[in-house]
């Protein structure tokens, strides 16, 4: 009590004050108002009311178990796969498998079954009395901590600690090398990219090889206003690090008439029109290949980052911070085209060391 | 023999031996002469007449009167009879307003009149020609065309052919109900702001797979939605707005149920 009354005195002086025009207040501002009266539900005093909940929570559980039947009957009944019979049509679902449907629908009731009869029964037949449970005092009583200190410090000069420096030097030392395992352990997350993100698979003399026909193109191939898709020569999809290649080689063609190409540097990085693209969003590395033949715009579905071709791949909407990287090409002797090196700037997103 | 020499003089010797030589020619001619290509001839020629009548009346205010384009539309000369196949086969042209894109609508030509306007913008200048029922019809392989779908179309017509949002109010629409012969025709030509994937990069059994691919993938009765609800099959969009509207709201109105003050005996 002693306590609360501080409080109260240095939180709001101005109450207990004789200020002219203050509220006064009465009595005590924050004694607890305790429960309101119970009231009764209609289940508490009418007996005919509480056999009608009881009622209704038993066929919520009844309910349960039938569904739990029914998904046991549909698995034994119904087959999978698109063969007709073995989909119905319900709306708004549209078509949909009949065992999908029965199997989450049975289940899905059983459960929700369950638990709406233990919600039922526990707002109409379960004690509804307000109780109040105070809490516990979280400090010790001053006997037990003093019980505590005193067996502290007896073991403390019972185990020599302070005495034998050695024992105590070595064991905080052992202790504190046991970590450095750990320590050692991350080094299983490297070996450091070193230089693997500067560079890519492509090379000066790779030719550009379709990837929808598996073969080297010629720039008469490329058509103006389409689009295709690249890998490096001798990169096939059945390699086993096809994926990690590819991530970092993939490349798409387009083809504008000459004049439409505003970065001139760009146009001579390309053959005749013919420019060559990373794939990669300078972003986080999402693919891209959302390409408008008419705009030279490509999108990036992550984030919307979109690139103009025409215009050396530079940044026009978005949170891309970097141009696209343009692959310099040619032809070779043989009409073919092919790459005249590596990008000269890192594809896909930035990071801590890039140039 | 003398008789003839005789009157070799006449006045009108000069003018019968014109009218035979002229009858020789002329019936040598309609001999040897190959006379169905005469025929053909006539009528590609007529069809192409027919179609730049149409094309004056319909498309010209746009696309100027021989087709080489104003501001309000691109030059015809190049695009070929399969782009105007597509163009006018889908709706799109003529269109009803300028736009960012314009959509597929009610067909207002007659595939005949159509067939006559293509044939009149073909001969403005060589580009792709409408592909034969042979070259769309063929059956391809489902397997493969689900992966050239993936490499070189999913990225804008998302995954299940359902079309997606691109830059400025354009998009990818549809795939769902495209004839064959419009698929094969939008990736020969490239309509509006999509590439296109000529048979030098995408080859025709390529487009076939697609085709095969495409129309199997959005056919219900072929490829139902085992779960259903597929909410148009879009992606995280629809998905996620359905799940935080309504499954989200149905939790929170339980909750709510389980919370709420229960009902007393006595009016308070």
């Amino acid at each position: 009590m002693t306590s609360q009354d501080n409080m109260s005195e240095e939180h709001l002086p101005e109450a207990h004050g004789a200020h002219g025009g203050e509220l006064a207040v009465h009595g005590d501002a924050f004694a607890d108002p305790g429960l309101p009266p119970h009231e009764h539900r209609r289940t508490d005093i009418d007996e005919h009311a509480a056999a009608r909940a009881e009622r209704q929570v038993a066929m919520w559980f009844l309910l349960s178990m039938v569904a739990t039947i029914g998904f046991i009957a549909s698995y034994v009944l119904f087959k999978p796969g698109p063969e007709t019979g073995n989909t119905v049509y319900i709306f708004p679902l549209g078509h949909i498998s009949r065992l999908n449907f029965s199997l989450g629908m049975t289940l899905g009731v059983s459960l929700f079954a369950i638990g709406a009869g233990a919600v039922h029964w526990a707002r109409t037949l379960m004690s509804d009395e307000e109780h109040i449970a105070e809490r516990h005092p979280i400090e010790a009583t001053p006997e037990v901590r003093e019980q505590v200190f005193a067996d502290f410090r007896q073991g403390a000069k019972e185990s020599g600690f302070g005495r034998r420096k050695l024992i105590r030097n070595t064991m905080i030392g052992a202790m504190a090398m046991v970590p450095l395992s750990a320590v050692v352990l991350f080094r299983d997350l490297g070996p450091l990219p070193e230089k693997k993100l500067d560079s890519t698979e492509w090379a000066k003399g790779k030719r550009l090889v379709n990837m929808n026909t598996n073969e080297p193109m010629k720039a008469s191939d490329i058509t103006v206003g389409s689009l295709t898709f690249a890998k490096p020569e001798g990169v096939e999809e059945s390699d086993e690090n096809f994926q990690e290649v590819i991530a970092k080689a993939a490349v798409m063609l387009v083809r504008m008439q000459p004049g439409d190409i505003k970065d001139k540097a760009s146009a001579g990085w390309g053959y005749e029109g013919v420019l060559c693209y990373s794939k990669i969003c300078t972003h986080v590395g999402c693919p891209i290949s959302l390409y408008e033949q008419q705009t030279h715009h490509v999108l990036c579905p992550c984030h919307q980052s979109t690139f103009d071709l025409s215009d050396g791949g530079r940044v026009i909407f978005g949170p891309a911070g970097h141009p696209l990287p343009q692959l310099q090409i040619s032809v070779n002797g043989d009409g073919y085209l092919e790459a005249l090196g590596d990008f000269s700037k890192p594809v896909g997103p930035g990071f801590w060391e890039r140039s | 023999m003398k008789k003839l020499s005789a009157r070799r003089r006449h006045p009108l010797a000069a003018l019968v031996v014109l009218l035979f030589a002229l009858a020789t020619t002329g019936g040598l001619y309609a001999a040897f002469a190959p006379a169905g290509s005469a025929q053909a001839d006539s009528s590609q020629s007529l069809q192409i007449e027919q179609g730049k009548k149409l094309f004056a009346v319909g498309c010209s205010s746009c696309h100027a009167l021989s087709g080489e384009g104003t501001k309000d539309g691109p030059s015809l000369v190049g695009v070929g009879s399969a782009s105007v196949d597509f163009q006018v086969g889908t709706g799109r042209m003529p269109a009803q307003q300028p736009g960012a894109q314009v959509p597929a609508k009610k067909v207002i030509y007659t595939q005949d009149e159509i067939n006559e306007l293509a044939a009149y913008v073909a001969s403005l200048g060589a580009g792709p020609s409408i592909p034969t029922a042979e070259q769309y019809n063929a059956a391809g392989d489902v397997a493969k065309g689900g992966e050239l779908f993936r490499t070189n179309c999913a990225q804008c017509h998302n995954f299940a052919g359902s079309g997606g949002a691109l830059s400025e109010g354009k998009y990818a629409p549809s795939l769902d109900g495209v004839s064959a012969k419009h698929l094969y025709e939008a990736m020969l030509t490239g309509p509006q702001n999509m590439p296109s994937f000529p048979e030098s990069t995408l080859s025709q059994q390529n487009k076939q797979d697609i085709i095969a691919y495409v129309q199997r993938t959005t056919n219900p009765a072929k490829n139902p939605s085992y779960g259903g609800l597929t909410l148009g099959a879009l992606g995280p969009v629809t998905e996620g707005l359905f799940g935080w509207i309504f499954a989200l709201g149905a939790l929170i109105g339980i909750a709510i149920w389980i919370a709420a003050r229960t009902p007393k005996a006595k009016k308070s």
